[in-house]
C-alpha cells in the first residue's frame, strides 16, 4: 500500500497560474445527478457490504429506486426551469434497464459519463484484464445508447484500484471525480497520455449531507451550497473556480427536499459571471486555455 | 484479494426491475387518479404503537431505536413504553381536534396488553395495519421460515381477535422483510404492504400467492427517523412536513392526486414539547381547500376503483 496516492502534485492555492472561464465568467458551475441502480441481490465483494441487512434488504433498494421512479423527474423539472444542464454520473446498467431515463437526459442535452455498471458493483481487487473489460462495457453502452464519448469517470461507490487513473488516460476519459483535493480542474500523473481532476466537492454531495455524515435539513442544505457558492464567486474574480454540486435523485428528489434545492439554484444562476456548464464542457475548455501552463507551473514549482 | 469473473457478468441486465415484485414505471406519467370531492393530496396519518421488550436483543437485525444499555434497561423500556400510556392519548386528542382519522400500524403485543387502545382505535374508526408481533420479533432474511410464518399468522390473527377489523394493511417492523414476507402476508389475506419506499403512489406487488398493493408509506416524513435517529431541531422538522406538502399539493394540479403519507411514532412525538410541533404542521395542512384525510384502506379503495 502507497502512504502517498501520488497521483498529483502538490500546489498551494496562491501563487497558480490564472484560470478564466468563458465570458469573463468568475464560477464554472455544473451539478452533477448520480443517476445509478442498486441490485437487490448484488454478488457479495471481498472487501465492502453497503447493506446493513442480509440481502433483500428492501429499505436500502426501495428508497434508493424511488429516484429513478419519482425524484429524478422532479429535479429535471427544477434544472430545466433554471437552465442547468445535468452531467449525469450513470451506472450504465440504466441504459439497458431504464431506456426511457436516457431518452429524458439526451432531450435536454445532458452529459452522460461513467459510473459504472451498477452502484452495487465494486472496482476494489478486480485485475488488469477486468479493470478493462469494465471500462470498455461503459465506454461501448454509453456510445450505443447515446452516441456520446466518455468524457468523465467518477468510480462506483467511489471503488478504486491503484490502476484506475492510468487505464482512464488510455481510453482517452477526459477527467475523473475520484479525488477531492482542489477546487479547480487539477493535472493527474499518469503514465501515458492526459487526465485532470474535476472538483466534485464532497461536502456538497446530498448524500454526504443528508445520511453519510452531517444529517442536515434540506433548508440547512440549500443554504451550505449558498454559502459554498458567495466564497467560490468572490474568489473566481481573481483566479477561475469550479462549483459542483453532486446529487442523488433519490434524496433531493424527495418532495420535502427538492423546494429549498430550487431556491438554491435560483439563487446561483440569478448571478451575472456565472458559466452555468457540464464537466466535458468545463474540461474541453481547460485542456484547451490552461493545461499546459498549468502543467509547466507546477513542474517548475517542483524543481525548485 | 482477486475477484471472480463473475462479478463482471451481469445476468439481470434487461429492460425493467432486477426483480419480479414490481414493473418499471415512471410515477409521473400514470393516468391522474381523482380523490373523493377533487381533493388534491390524501393525508395519511400513521401513529405505530409498538412495544419493546425489555429482553429486546436486536439480533441479527436490530430494530429502530434498540436499546443501548445492559440488562435491565429501565431506563429505554420505559421510554417506549411512554408512548403507549401518555403519548398516544396526545397524538388522538391532536387527530380528533382536526378531524383526522388516522390507520394505525399495531404491534399484536400491543392489542393484547393494553386492549383500551384497541377500543380507542375502534371508537374513533381508525383502521389497524398489521405490525408484526413485537418490536423483538424483526423479519429478516435467513430466518427461519416456519418461525416467520408463526409471527405473521399469530400477529394478524390476534389483532382480528382482539378488534375485529379484517386487517388489510402490514407494515413490517423496521420496514424489514424476508424474501418471504410479501408471500406470507398475502396468504394471511393482507391486500396491501407499506414497507417499499419507491413510489408516491400505490402499485400492484406480485408475490407467488395472490397479488398485493404497495402504498407509499414514507421512510423520510417519519418523527423517528427525524428527530431521534437524525437527531434534527423540531423546528426542522415542522418545515420538512410543510415543505412535503407543497410540493404534492403544487404537483396534483398537474398530475393528479397525491398521497402525504406522515408516519407517527408516540413515544417520540408523543412528548409535552413535541407535540406542538406536530400540531403546528398538520394544521397548516388542513387549513388548505382539497385535503382529504383517510386510512390506507379507503385511501386504496378510491384508487383500485379507478386504476385496479
Amino acid at each position: 500500500m502507497l502512504s502517498d496516492p501520488n497521483v498529483y502534485v502538490y500546489s498551494p492555492y496562491n501563487n497558480r497560474p490564472k484560470i478564466t472561464w468563458p465570458n469573463g465568467a468568475r464560477v464554472a458551475f455544473w451539478v452533477v445527478p448520480n443517476i445509478e441502480f442498486y441490485e437487490l441481490y448484488p454478488p457479495p465483494h471481498p472487501t465492502r457490504k453497503d447493506m446493513a441487512r442480509p440481502a433483500p434488504d428492501i429499505q436500502f433498494y426501495s428508497s434508493r429506486d424511488y429516484g429513478n421512479r419519482a425524484g429524478l423527474w422532479r429535479l429535471m423539472e427544477v434544472m430545466d426551469r433554471y437552465g442547468v444542464r445535468g452531467s449525469v454520473s450513470l451506472n450504465v446498467a440504466v441504459c439497458d434497464h431504464h431506456p426511457e431515463i436516457i431518452e429524458a437526459c439526451l432531450k435536454r442535452n445532458w452529459e452522460l459519463f461513467s459510473h459504472g455498471v451498477y452502484n452495487t458493483r465494486f472496482q476494489y481487487g478486480m485485475s488488469e484484464a477486468q479493470h478493462r473489460e469494465f471500462i470498455e462495457d461503459v465506454i461501448a453502452t454509453i456510445k450505443k445508447h447515446s452516441g456520446q464519448s466518455v468524457a468523465g469517470w467518477l468510480s462506483p461507490a467511489l471503488s478504486n484500484t491503484e490502476m484506475t487513473l492510468d487505464l482512464l488516460a488510455e481510453y482517452e476519459v477526459l477527467y475523473t471525480c475520484d479525488l477531492f483535493h482542489d477546487d479547480q480542474p487539477q493535472p493527474v500523473k499518469v503514465k501515458k497520455g492526459k487526465l485532470i481532476s474535476m472538483p466534485y466537492a464532497v461536502e456538497m454531495n446530498d448524500i454526504m449531507v443528508f445520511h453519510q455524515v452531517a444529517a442536515r435539513s434540506p433548508r440547512h442544505y440549500a443554504e451550505t451550497i449558498k454559502a459554498q457558492f458567495d466564497q467560490l464567486y468572490e474568489e473566481g474574480a481573481e483566479n477561475g473556480t469550479v462549483m459542483c454540486i453532486p446529487l442523488h435523485p433519490f434524496l433531493i428528489g424527495q418532495p420535502h427536499r427538492i423546494g429549498p434545492f430550487a431556491e438554491a439554484l435560483e439563487y446561483i444562476t440569478s448571478h451575472d459571471g456565472v458559466w452555468v456548464t457540464t464537466g466535458r464542457e468545463i474540461a474541453q475548455h481547460y485542456y484547451k486555455y490552461h493545461y499546459d501552463d498549468v502543467v509547466a507551473a507546477q513542474l517548475q514549482s517542483t524543481r525548485k | 484479494m482477486a475477484l471472480p469473473n463473475e462479478y463482471l457478468k451481469y445476468p439481470i441486465r434487461k429492460y425493467g426491475m432486477d426483480q419480479d415484485y414490481y414493473d418499471w414505471s415512471i410515477t409521473f406519467r400514470r393516468t391522474p387518479v381523482v380523490w373523493p370531492n377533487k381533493a388534491r393530496v390524501a393525508l395519511w396519518v400513521t401513529p405505530a404503537l409498538q412495544w419493546y421488550p425489555m429482553d429486546l436483543e436486536g439480533k441479527p437485525v436490530a430494530p429502530p431505536g434498540m436499546f443501548n444499555r445492559p440488562y435491565p434497561d429501565y431506563r429505554n423500556y420505559s421510554h417506549r413504553d411512554y408512548g403507549l400510556r401518555v403519548g398516544v392519548f396526545r397524538v388522538m386528542k391532536l387527530l380528533d381536534d382536526l378531524g383526522i382519522k388516522a390507520s394505525v400500524p399495531m404491534n399484536s403485543a400491543v392489542a393484547e396488553r393494553y386492549p383500551v387502545l384497541v377500543e380507542e382505535v375502534n371508537k374513533r374508526d381508525w383502521e389497524i395495519i398489521g405490525h408484526g408481533v413485537h418490536m423483538g420479533r424483526m423479519h429478516y432474511e435467513g430466518m427461519d421460515e416456519n418461525l416467520e410464518k408463526e409471527f405473521v399468522s399469530e400477529s394478524i390473527a390476534t389483532l382480528r381477535r382482539i378488534s375485529g377489523q379484517p386487517i388489510r394493511g402490514w407494515l413490517s417492523i423496521g420496514k424489514s422483510e424476508s424474501s418471504k414476507t410479501p408471500d406470507l402476508v398475502a396468504s394471511q389475506g393482507v391486500e396491501y404492504l407499506c414497507d417499499w419506499a419507491n413510489d408516491d403512489l400505490p402499485y400492484e406487488f406480485r408475490t407467488s400467492k395472490k397479488a398485493l398493493w404497495s402504498m407509499p408509506h414514507t421512510l423520510e416524513i417519519d418523527d423517528r427517523h427525524l428527530l431521534f435517529e437524525l437527531k434534527q431541531r423540531e423546528s426542522d422538522y415542522v418545515q420538512q412536513i410543510k415543505d412535503q406538502f407543497d410540493t404534492l399539493y403544487r404537483e396534483s394540479e398537474q398530475y393528479g392526486g397525491r398521497i402525504l403519507s406522515i408516519a407517527l411514532h408516540p413515544w417520540v412525538i408523543g412528548h409535552p414539547y413535541r407535540i406542538r410541533y406536530l400540531a403546528e404542521a398538520l394544521r397548516y395542512i388542513v387549513a388548505h381547500d382539497g385535503v382529504w384525510a383517510a386510512t390506507g384502506a379507503d385511501i386504496l379503495d378510491t384508487f383500485r376503483k379507478q386504476q385496479g
